[in-house]
Parts: structure tokens; C-alpha cells; sequence
């Protein structure tokens, strides 16, 4: 069959652009599915108790209340341990960066720790800490997840402070303003919204994060709110739960993960929406 | 403002010339201060990746002087003789990141091109939200549903269509040959596809959009269609960041842990299959490490940590040095 040339190449067009859609398609099903079952697994498991109780041993009742508070205290503590390293050291990229070696290799070395895989920073944590202690806690856990929050802020405060123009920083050195007031009154202040961002997107990140826990804060199957001893939190549970026999840990996880994800996609659209909002240069 | 006062106070007979002395001599002092202050943090970032580097080598001290290089081509894991090779996560590891580019990279472009030349404005931010919420999904999540929805799924209609199908080809018949489990590389493979997908999306997205739109509306002025467009105009223009979001992609997968720990299988076995279960370098970590006794199970695991990170890292420089490359090209042409 003789296909002329301008049919082919609609024809090729075409293709491909069926082929696009049908990826997006392919795309948002597994976002779809995934959270289906979570409603679906999740919402069953989910009352008062998962709230107000402990986490119970297997066959009788119980709900999550330890985890979900240990998870919150640890994640608030990373956040204050990784937030000022990481704004200053944002600073300096973007204030400070425009000559030397020490910005460059930072920014660099700084995307890769980005992705680094989050088990070796629990490892690190372990090798330094846990050894060193001699003990699994919270803190711990704490270190690791701080360490996971500073490279996504030091990004976003380097973005956000670049967005502010230079016009400002000259406007303000003109009238004598020293640099560091420069910094902190004006273009810190410019891109609050930027950073609020970056620091909401880092707490989305890390509240879902297992695998630095496990070799730091371990779990806790009772109350504890001792940051040295190790810590009950909601993603080691959901693990444990889950992988575990019972029907009713597992109904436990599920309910668990249902809390979560939608806590940390949630927190995702809350940032989002706030940048777009009050961000800098939109 | 405290700086001003006490000046003042100290000094109130002094001129006023020399009070804003003093006053710009704090300052210096403030600036040079805050910028050694924040120039630390900025190194604190490099002194965390030497420590990472350092400690997992130290940890891993005792493995590597027990077992040498042969380490990496060692495919024995026992606990109680205490010989550690570590073959087989370091294949499991490639392998199921291999599986996951395969189908996530073609996946991805597609996204990307649909983002950038053909999705309604109104419906592309929406659209993008949804597809970046699939990497913010929590990675146990992906784990769980993996283990209890898609893998029975998966064993009772595609495991079995595979085995009739793909297992009787030559060459990649063995691949694919293999009793429906459910469980097994192959399964970890397809999550980590889903899960890197947003990822070398997103990556692509921002690549394509720095082509400028003068090349683009001239081909398109010539009467080329939206693939001739794609194909000959913007690939070309970004090939080298194409590469980079692929690699950023490979980088994560490499290292993603809970998902590939629920779905992998978790056994120390080396098979031709894909449908059997295996092992990756972080499913291993999590599956043994605080059970380990003896300093040298403990460090053979650290070893493979340091393994893991150093392979990761080499993956993701490359990624940024190509990333790097592309927005300097796009510096010097436009």
C-alpha cells in the first residue's frame, strides 16, 4: 500500500499524538488507583480510635495515637534542626556565590544529596550517632530526617532569593544599608513566600520517609515522648502493620497510609497554591 | 539599632562624625560576620557528603579488608558461615532500575510532550500538579499497594500471559520464564516505573521549555507537524538534558528502598528470571540491618550502603554535569 507523503506524515503525527495522551493517561491511572485503594483499604480502619489509642498488640483494639505523634514531634524537630542550615547556606549561594569555589561545588554537591538515597543518610546517622549513643532514638530519627530537609531548602532559598531583582539590593545599598540588613530586611522578606514554600515541600518530603528510620528511631509500640529513647512513629508502623499477619494491624496500616499519604499530598497542594499565590515574580 | 545607642550613651560628648565611625565599624563587623556565618553553612553541606563518605568507609573497614574486591562478584550471602559477597543486590539493584528506565523513559517523553506542545494552557498546570502529587505519593504507600493490589493482580493475569508469551522467545524467553509469584524483580521494576515517571517528567518538561520558541514557530511556519517539530527541533536542542533527567531518574531509582523491599521478594538467589524474587542493596539494608550480628555482618551491609551511594553518586554528577551543560549551551546561544 502507497501511502502519499503529506498522508504519512499526518499519519506519523497522529500517532505520536495519541501516543502522548495515552501516556498522561497512563500516568494519572496509577495516581488514580493508588488512591483509590487507599480510600478503599483505609477508610474501613478509620475511626476515633486511630486517634485517641495506643497501638495495640495483635487482636485487640487500638488506634495510632503514639505513632502519629511521634511522627509529628520528629518531623517538627527536623524541620527546626534543617531549616536554619539550610536557609543560610541558601543564603550564601545566592547572596554570596558570585565568585570562588565554594558555590559552585556546594550547588553541585548539594543536587546530588538531593537525591541521595535516603537509606544511606539513615546509615550515616546510624554510624555516627546510634554507635556513638549506643542507643536507637528519637533524636536520632530526627538528625536523619534533618538531613534530608536541608538540601530541598538550601535549593529553594537559592531560587527564590535569585528571583528577587537586583534593583532592590541596589536601591537599599544606596541608601547605606550595610549587606547583611540588606539580606535579612529585604531580600529574605521579598522571598518569604518562596521559602515558607520550600520548607512545606521539605515537611511533605520527610513525614513520608521510612527508610531513615529504621536504623534511628526504630519504633515504639508504646507512649513515648523521651527524644532519647527510640520513638514510635507512623511510617515504621504502617511497615511493620503491614507486613505483619494480623488482620487488624494490617486494617491499622492501611488506615495509617491513608492518614499520610493524603496529609503529604495535601501539604504538597497547600505549597503549591500559597507560591503561585504570594510567591515572588507571578 | 542596639549598636547606635549604646554608642550614644558611651559617648555623647563625641562628635557626631565619629559616632557614624563607629557606627559603619559595627557594621563591617556585622557583614563580615553574617557572610563567614552563612559561607560555613554553605561548607557544613560539603563536610555532610566527606562524612557520609567517611563514615560508611570506616564502618565498612572490616568487610573490605576480609573479603577485597571480591566482594562485588561474590554471590554467596550467609550469615553463619559469615561470607558476604555482594552480587546479588548489586544485579537486583541494577536490574530492577534497568526494568524501570525502560518503561518509564518513553513514558516520560510522552508526558513531557504532551506538557509542552499540545495540552490546553488551562488544563496544564492542573495536569502537571497531578503528575508531580505521583512523586510525592510516600514510597511505603507505593510498597503496600504493590504487595496486597498489584501483585496478585499482576500473578493471576499478566504473570501467566508473560510466561506463554514472552517466555518462549529466544534470547529473552529465560527472562521472562518463571512461576507466577507475583512477587519478583520484574514487579519492582514496574512500581519503580511509576515511581520515577514524575521524576524524568518533570526533568523533560523544564528541558523542552528552554528551546526558544522563535525555532519552534519557524519549523512550524514551514508547515511541520507537532512530531516533526518534536523530533527534529526540540530533541536535538535538548538532547543532552534529555539524558540528564534520565539519569536524575536512574539516580532515584537506584536507591528507592520500601517500595522495592515489599515487592522484591527479599531472597538471596541468583536467577536468569526476572519473575523470581531477588534482592536490591536497599531492600537488603532494610530487611537485615538492625537483626545483623557480628561486626562482620554489620559491615558487610555498610559496604554495600557505600556501594549504593557511591554508584548513586556517580549516576546523578553525570546527570548534573549534562543538566549544567544544557543551561550553558542555552547561555551562549541566546
Amino acid at each position: 500500500m502507497i501511502v502519499s507523503l503529506p498522508a504519512r506524515r499526518r499519519l506519523i503525527n497522529l500517532a505520536s499524538q495519541i501516543g502522548s495522551v495515552l501516556t498522561v493517561c497512563f500516568g494519572l491511572f496509577w495516581l488514580f488507583w493508588i488512591l483509590l485503594t487507599l480510600l478503599q483499604l483505609g477508610i474501613p480502619g478509620m475511626n476515633l480510635k486511630v486517634f485517641t489509642q495506643m497501638t495495640p498488640p495483635p487482636g485487640s483494639p487500638g488506634g495510632l495515637l503514639n505513632a502519629i505523634v511521634g511522627t509529628f514531634l520528629m518531623v517538627m524537630l527536623s524541620t527546626l534542626i534543617g531549616t536554619p542550615i539550610g536557609i543560610l547556606a541558601g543564603i550564601y549561594l545566592a547572596e554570596y556565590g558570585q565568585t570562588g569555589w565554594l558555590s559552585p561545588l556546594t550547588r553541585f554537591i548539594n543536587d546530588i544529596l538531593l537525591s541521595a538515597p535516603s537509606i544511606v543518610i539513615g546509615l550515616f546517622v546510624y554510624e555516627v550517632y546510634v554507635v556513638f549513643t549506643g542507643h536507637f532514638s528519637g533524636l536520632a530519627g530526627s538528625f536523619a530526617l534533618g538531613l534530608l530537609v536541608i538540601p530541598v531548602v538550601v535549593r529553594t532559598t537559592e531560587n527564590m532569593l535569585k528571583l528577587v531583582p537586583n534593583r532592590l539590593r541596589e536601591a537599599a545599598a544606596a541608601l547605606g544599608t550595610p549587606r547583611w540588613k540588606v539580606i535579612t530586611m529585604i531580600t529574605l522578606r521579598a522571598s518569604r513566600a518562596g521559602i515558607i514554600t520550600g520548607i512545606l515541600l521539605a515537611v511533605a518530603r520527610i513525614s513520608g520517609e521510612t527508610a531513615p528510620l529504621l536504623f534511628t528511631s526504630l519504633n515504639n509500640q508504646f507512649w513515648s515522648s523521651n527524644i532519647n529513647r527510640p520513638m514510635a512513629n507512623l511510617p515504621v508502623t504502617i511497615f511493620e502493620y503491614a507486613m505483619s499477619p494480623y488482620k487488624d494491624w494490617q486494617n491499622l496500616a492501611w488506615a495509617g497510609a491513608l492518614l499520610i499519604t493524603f496529609g503529604v499530598l495535601g501539604l504538597n497542594i497547600v505549597a503549591r497554591t500559597f507560591l503561585r499565590q504570594s510567591g515572588p515574580g507571578r | 539599632m542596639v549598636d547606635g545607642s549604646e554608642v550614644l550613651t558611651e559617648g555623647s560628648g563625641v562628635m557626631p562624625r565619629r559616632t557614624s565611625d563607629v557606627h559603619l565599624n559595627v557594621h563591617l563587623l556585622a557583614d563580615l560576620l553574617f557572610k563567614n556565618i552563612t559561607r560555613f553553612f554553605a561548607f557544613l553541606v560539603l563536610i555532610l557528603l566527606a562524612g557520609i563518605i567517611v563514615s560508611l568507609f570506616i564502618g565498612s573497614l572490616p568487610a573490605i579488608k576480609k573479603f577485597g574486591f571480591g566482594f562485588i562478584g561474590n554471590a554467596e550471602w550467609n550469615p553463619v558461615t559469615e561470607v558476604f559477597g555482594g552480587l546479588v543486590p548489586i544485579i537486583g539493584t541494577i536490574a530492577t532500575s534497568v526494568i524501570a528506565l525502560l518503561i518509564a523513559v518513553p513514558v516520560s517523553v510522552g508526558i513531557a510532550l504532551f506538557l509542552t506542545e499540545m495540552c490546553p494552557l488551562w488544563l496544564r498546570r492542573p495536569l502537571g500538579t497531578a503528575i508531580e502529587l505521583l512523586a510525592g505519593v510516600p514510597s511505603i504507600i507505593y510498597g503496600m499497594w504493590g504487595l496486597f493490589v498489584f501483585a496478585p493482580l499482576f500473578r493471576d493475569y499478566a504473570e501467566p500471559w508473560i510466561n506463554s508469551h514472552l517466555g518462549i522467545l529466544p534470547l529473552i524467553g529465560p527472562l521472562f520464564h518463571g512461576p507466577p509469584m507475583g512477587i519478583g524483580m520484574l514487579t519492582a521494576g514496574l512500581i519503580l516505573s511509576i515511581m520515577v515517571i514524575p521524576f524524568i517528567a518533570s526533568v523533560m518538561r523544564d528541558v523542552f521549555e528552554v528551546v526558544p520558541p522563535l525555532l519552534k514557530e519557524s519549523a512550524y511556519g514551514l508547515g511541520a507537524t507537532t512530531w516533526e517539530v518534536f523530533r527534529n527541533i526540540v530533541l536535538p536542542y535538548t538532547k543532552i538534558g534529555v539524558v540528564g533527567g534520565i539519569m536524575l531518574g536512574l539516580g532515584r531509582a537506584l536507591g528507592e528502598t520500601m517500595a522495592v523491599t515489599f515487592v522484591i521478594g527479599n531472597a538471596h538467589e541468583l536467577h536468569a528470571s526476572l519473575l523470581m524474587p531477588g534482592n536490591s542493596i536497599a531492600s537488603t539494608l532494610a530487611n537485615e540491618f538492625t537483626e545483623a550480628v557480628g561486626e562482620l555482618y554489620t559491615s558487610s551491609l555498610i559496604e554495600l550502603g557505600l556501594l549504593l551511594f557511591f554508584i548513586t553518586f556517580v549516576v546523578l554528577a553525570f546527570a548534573k554535569l549534562l543538566l549544567i551543560r544544557l543551561s550553558r549551551l542555552e547561555g551562549a546561544k541566546s
